[in-house]
């Protein structure tokens, strides 16, 4: 079984959401106009539509994580969806087995819908291949693998802020090889139809191969932000600086740090985003994390209402026609 | 039967009338216009025009709010609602294109009460189908149509507005 046939039903209706890679353009596309629907809702008195009341969601946070986590939370509480979110610690996971344990037991809770992080690359597609048929699975970062909602916050946030995909020239600067946020993006941007992807960084941290996703690699920063449209920034996790991967964070932000005067060779109205949490001075300059160019705030804000349309339209296929 | 953009234009200027007069006798003034998608919103921004209303025209979705997703799902291509002003303590005119179980109408009220408080509410519709499944009538109707058993009626528009009538194949 493919990721891409387990993420759709019969009728090609998205099931669980698990990857971009497998997904039509047009869901790409229905997720990014429902989400226009949704952000309007957390600017009103009552933050909150009765769409999802009475199911319940369950966030499995298998690995830290305080922004996804909180968002997804907001996310199913706007949709007046019960919500819980269970945080387990590495000592509970043993993998395969206490996985399919946790699954079980949530069954006979009668959960809608789990909503998946872990450092497995692979283990929201193992959850959704043993889930029972009712119930949906939404990836929130497998491993190295993906992390699609956060891909299709940054399309979200990349169409409300520059419009058409096809104009675009999108840079992605950092550790390409170890980021599920630049596998999902570079496979969002392609479907999308952007003019050009580029992943920019050291060789020691772009994968082998990528070529072949139809991306444009850079070892130079300075000739890799030449004329782009939107710059994504990704951040460095400390873990790559103890390995031989890196030097130390300050020669990569000498190298690889996106600063002011970096920024100057990009188009003027380019962008900047970055997944969070940043590391100010490792890979993005306070004054660029804080400017005008920067829209990693938006991001976040923006990240409730992307979530809130894969969520109702991933449940919108166990919708259950009753004959009268 | 069909009526065409002249007679929905007719209708259009009886509605606008019995607004006035379904305002001014209860004292309701400033009023806001919120239209629902898609069909209401094109009456509702005609409607607007005609009584002069300063006010720019709110749009409801009512996608979030529908009772049928368990049964359904979500319906494609949602459009934002917009409601550009303050609802609390507001008249609002809310105007839909055809009224028919009354369940469209249960959810835009709904929707309005998560936006605000209103004065009040009153309903305009161009067409009343008089086939109400929930305890919700029209205050101002273009016409009233008795449609058989399996007979449908769709706003097409927006410019020209027509009205169609057909039976379900």
């Amino acid at each position: 079984m493919t990721a891409s046939n387990i993420q759709l039903d019969e009728r090609g209706r998205l099931k669980h959401f698990l990857s971009i890679e497998g997904l039509p353009q047009e869901l790409l596309l229905e997720i990014l106009s429902t989400a226009e629907g949704f952000a309007p809702v957390g600017r009103r008195p009552v933050k909150k539509v009765p769409l999802l009341r009475g199911k319940t969601i369950v966030n499995l946070f298998f690995e830290p994580s305080t922004r996804t986590r909180t968002t997804f939370e907001l996310a199913a509480k706007r949709l007046s969806a019960d919500v819980l979110t269970l945080n387990i610690g590495d000592s509970a996971t043993r993998k395969g087995e206490s996985l399919l344990d946790t699954l079980r037991n949530l069954e006979a809770m009668h959960c809608d819908m789990l909503v998946i992080r872990h450092d497995c690359s692979g283990a929201a597609h193992f959850i959704a291949s043993h889930v029972c048929s009712e119930a949906r699975v939404i990836n929130a970062g497998d491993g190295r693998h993906a992390h699609p909602t956060q891909a299709m916050v940054d399309m979200f946030t990349i169409r409300r802020t520059k419009g058409d995909f096809g104009v675009l020239r999108v840079a992605i600067v950092g550790d390409i090889a170890h980021s599920r946020v630049a596998r999902s993006d570079i496979h969002a941007l392609k479907s999308l139809g952007a003019r050009e992807v580029r992943v920019i960084g050291p060789r020691t941290l772009i994968p082998p191969e990528i070529e072949t996703l139809g991306v444009r690699v850079d070892h130079d920063l300075k000739s890799g932000l030449r004329d782009v449209d939107v710059v994504i920034m990704l951040r460095l996790q400390n873990e790559r600086m103890q390995g031989a991967l890196l030097p130390s964070a300050r020669e990569f932000f000498e190298l690889y740090g996106l600063t002011e005067e970096r920024l100057a060779v990009a188009e003027p109205g380019a962008i900047v985003l970055h997944p969070g949490p940043i590391n100010r001075g490792v890979e993005i300059d306070s004054q660029v994390a804080n400017g005008p160019r920067s829209v990693i705030l938006e991001q976040v804000s923006y990240g409730i209402a992307v979530r809130m349309a894969v969520m109702s339209i991933a449940m919108s296929s166990a919708a259950k026609p009753e004959s009268h | 039967m069909n009526l065409d953009s002249d007679e929905i234009g007719s209708l259009l200027e009886r509605m606008a009338e019995g607004l006035t007069e379904a305002l001014a006798g209860r004292g309701r003034v400033d009023p806001v216009v919120v239209g629902i998608h898609t069909g209401g919103v094109w009456i509702a921004e005609r409607l607007r025009e005609r009584l002069g209303l300063p006010a720019p025209l709110g749009s409801l979705s009512i996608a979030f709010y529908r009772d049928d997703f368990s049964r359904i799902g979500m319906h494609p291509s949602v459009k934002p609602s917009n409601l550009p002003f303050d609802i609390d303590g507001r008249h609002v005119i809310l105007v839909d294109d055809i009224l028919y179980t009354g369940r469209t109408v249960r959810a835009a009220l709904n929707e309005i009460f998560d936006y605000g408080r209103p004065a009040s509410v009153t309903l305009a519709v161009l067409v009343d189908r008089s086939q109400r499944d929930l305890p919700i009538r029209a205050d101002v109707v273009g016409i009233t149509l008795a449609l058989a058993p399996g007979e449908h009626i769709k706003l097409n528009g927006p410019d020209p507005l027509r009205l169609i009538t057909h039976k379900a194949a």
